[in-house]
């Protein structure tokens, strides 16, 4: 640059000698700090992806179930009924049908522990998959006919873990091993899809729980804290912004707002437990409670976030509406709120996502419990999909594992579903 | 605003159409109780037409506040416990008008202290033990004073045990099994001095505090509720133990082996003959003022007790459940089905 300007030029402009001077140290640092960014955008990015991948590769087995077929003989006397009524085929000993019609199977196993030891290899459920057989189709009654059935989670885990069953592992010996060989080399056993891991409650059985329960808690949950937190947080923000005088209250609410959003979440919980549950009389464990505790934490992060970009809205909008004749109402509704939608959303969906992930208040109010049944209204008990993970991540049976990771995907996914449909709603009202 | 007021609508109708009735059967209380109730419910709900219950951990000490808070279907109808309900939480659920409880013993349940398979199988007594993990220990000198636990491996203990640093992960104070723990082993292990024994007589509470408490200078890990938590540790570190239920080690045998305790290996035979001394029974108890209000309840306590659930080869042996034995059940459910109240 001095050898352009000339040496006349430097003489008269020692500043642009000083600038030139610390322009190649400015540009190193300016480098230094894109590099140091771009490396931590990129350790980030690495750490989500090992996660993912790793929760991924754990939660594959869920996703898969080994079933047997087997040969069941719905003979009466071994379903200790007479006659073939609807109530007798309710109430029939299936139990026994399944045991006998297994021992016929394999006649070689003789001794009372060796048969135990053989029913244990299918699933505890299984009784009640050949009690739906036969009460869907009645007229087997007396037959004999085939019907598939899961296996038990140990032998269902043994099958995934080796190649070719024969040899025993530590939850299923030899003699097991051997059972199972003799029904796969008769190809009795197949690897099906696990749907009912997306079509059952939880259970105790890992071959049969299933997060349809848990997620349809989440989603009635979710709905409940939107439904209340969005119209109340942005009705409270549009009135602190807009409508409200500025005095010493005012202030006041918005200091105690900021710290709400820093109370820890547990406090909601015991808040809900003492106001709603003992002094509302609503029931425990219901997503109704859950929702409105979770409204709770998630209204000062609306408000905040609304507030934000209310503000952010330009007065002049606000004044080319009031000066064309509307009123206070009008402007606000028709102008400031629409304008300031994609922010407020942005901050709904930040606020709902906390609430996603949080177990800590929901233990207060019961929602962390076993529940079969899955819940069809606000007011049923339910569980959520954090609570689910921490249930099973606690369970000793080892086919668990998998299915906590598989449970986690079913989180992040619902997540995503969640972030993409707000996205595309921000996406619409910026046009 | 119209959501408002829907939501508010809607909220009073709920709450209004719940104050009528309750279906489901509500069981709260002990996280060991709950993996064997659960079992129970789910099948109680699949084989009959009622709703499954809904079963909740709260722990024992929170389920036995929310039982005894009152009769009424606010309240819950079962409490499952790791120990036996306490005569102060008697006295309070008498006060808060919960008269008639009945208490179920549902079999025992084992404490194991194992380590990896891939460190060497240990054999200690609950004395050793005791001196391994109490925070104050009798001197070495044999005099009968106190000091602060100077052991660091377990061969200054007894020589034959192994040359390694002393490493326990185990329950934190909030969990039944750290009670049942401080009481069977470590006490069980305190008794063995015959001049702290004495002190009982005297001082109750001295000989509690002495007995029961663990030490705090990072050799007893508090390793949190999560007992697949402390598993996955103990197979990353060989060298240390761990403290949690039977089942856990039932469950991850390839994996852990259970140290053997006065000399009894904690196996399935040795914990329901009783041979094997760290084994706690466990409980839950009833509102019998519940029993016809709630529907279900009796047959559902009809399913608990059966053979085919609490027998010696029922389900919930599957699941680790250690069985009374034939006499005792037909004792438990014969108290049982005729609701014959507690009395403590």
């Amino acid at each position: 640059m001095t050898n352009q300007t000339g040496p006349q030029m430097n003489k008269k402009n020692p500043i642009t000698d000083i600038v030139a001077a610390s322009l190649g140290k400015r540009h190193r640092k300016e480098l230094r700090f894109k590099l140091l960014g771009r490396l931590a955008v990129a350790l980030g990015f690495l750490l989500v992806l090992v996660l993912i991948a790793d929760i991924t590769f754990k939660a594959l087995p869920a996703f898969h179930q080994h079933w047997v077929k087997l040969e069941i003989s719905y003979q009466q006397d071994w379903l200790s009924i007479e006659g073939s009524n609807r109530e007798l085929l309710d109430g029939a000993n299936y139990r026994k049908a399944l045991k006998r019609s297994l021992y016929q199977m394999f006649p070689q196993v003789k001794a009372r522990k060796d048969k135990r030891k053989l029913f244990k290899i299918i699933s505890s459920n299984a009784e009640f998959t050949i009690k739906d057989y036969l009460l869907a189709s009645p007229n087997y009654l007396g037959q004999k006919t085939a019907v598939w059935v899961r296996f038990d989670d140990d032998v269902d885990t043994y099958l995934k873990d080796v190649e070719t069953p024969g040899e025993a592992n530590a939850r299923v010996d030899q003699k097991s091993a051997q059972w199972v060989k003799a029904l796969a080399d008769k190809e009795l056993i197949e690897k099906r899809f696990n749907v009912s891991f997306f079509t059952n409650g939880d259970s105790r059985e890992p071959e049969l729980a299933g997060v349809k329960g848990a997620l349809t808690g989440t989603i009635l949950t979710m709905l409940v804290t939107l439904a209340l937190s969005f119209p109340l947080g942005v009705a409270a923000a549009l009135y602190l912004e807009e409508f409200a005088p500025r005095n010493r209250w005012t202030d006041i609410i918005e200091v105690n707002i900021n710290n709400l959003a820093a109370v820890p979440s547990i406090i909601f919980g015991l808040l809900g437990l003492a106001v709603i549950i003992n002094m509302f009389g609503l029931p425990r464990s219901a997503p109704l409670v859950g929702g409105i505790v979770l409204t709770l934490m998630t209204l000062p992060t609306i408000i905040i976030a609304s507030r934000a970009s209310i503000k952010a809205v330009p007065p002049s909008i606000r004044e080319a509406a009031m000066g064309i004749g509307a009123s206070k109402m009008q402007t606000t509704f028709s102008h400031v709120l629409p304008m300031a939608m994609p922010g407020i959303m942005t901050g709904t969906i930040i606020g709902l996502a906390q609430a996603l992930g949080e177990t800590a208040p929901l233990l207060m109010i019961g929602m962390v419990a076993f529940i079969v049944d899955v819940p069809t209204s606000i007011s049923d008990a339910s569980t959520v999909l954090p609570v689910q993970i921490f249930l099973w991540a606690d369970s000793p049976e080892r086919a668990f594992l998998a299915k906590t990771s598989a449970a986690i995907l079913v989180l992040l996914g619902f997540l995503l579903v969640m972030n993409t449909t707000a996205a595309l709603l921000r996406k619409k009202f910026e046009k | 605003m119209k959501k408002i007021l829907l939501a508010i609508s809607l909220l009073s109708t709920v709450s209004g159409a719940f104050a009528a009735g309750r279906e489901t059967i509500n069981v709260v209380g002990s996280s060991t109780v709950y993996p064997f109730s659960t079992v129970v419910a789910e099948r109680f709900g699949k084989s009959t037409n009622f709703k499954t219950p809904k079963i909740e951990s709260t722990g024992t000490g929170g389920g036995m506040k929310l039982f005894c808070a009152g009769v009424g279907i606010d309240t819950p109808d079962m409490s499952n416990a790791s120990r036996r309900m306490k005569k102060s939480e008697f006295e309070k659920c008498q006060k808060n008008g919960v008269t008639g409880i009945t208490e179920v013993l549902v079999g025992y349940d084992g404490i194991v202290i194992a380590n990896s398979k891939d460190s060497k199988q240990m054999t200690v007594t609950r004395k050793e033990l005791f001196l391994a993990l109490a925070k104050d220990v009798p001197a070495k000198d044999g005099s009968e004073t106190l000091v602060a636990n100077p052991y660091k491996t377990w061969n200054e203990i007894n020589p034959s045990l192994p040359a390694t640093k002393i490493e326990v992960l185990g329950p934190p104070p909030t969990s039944g099994t750290r009670d049942a723990f401080a009481e069977l082993v470590l006490e069980g292990g305190c008794k063995k001095f015959a001049w702290i024994k004495a002190i009982k007589k005297q001082d109750k509470s001295k000989y509690k505090s002495i007995c029961h408490g663990v030490r705090e200078d990072h050799v007893y890990i508090e390793a949190g509720e999560n007992d697949n938590l402390i598993v996955q540790k103990l197979s990353a570190n060989p060298n240390a133990f761990g403290v949690f239920g039977f089942s856990f080690l039932d469950q991850n045998s390839d994996k852990l082996q259970g140290s053997k305790v006065d000399g009894v290996e904690p196996t399935f035979e040795g914990i329901a003959d009783g041979r094997y001394p760290v084994s706690r029974p466990l409980y839950f108890y009833v509102k019998n003022a519940h029993v016809g209000k709630v529907p279900g309840m009796l047959e559902f306590l009809k399913e608990f007790t059966s053979e085919e659930a609490m027998g010696e080869e029922g389900y919930l042996t599957d699941k680790g459940l250690i069985p009374l034995g034939e006499e005792k059940l037909e004792a438990v459910r014969k108290s049982v089905l005729s609701l014959t109240a507690l009395e403590l």
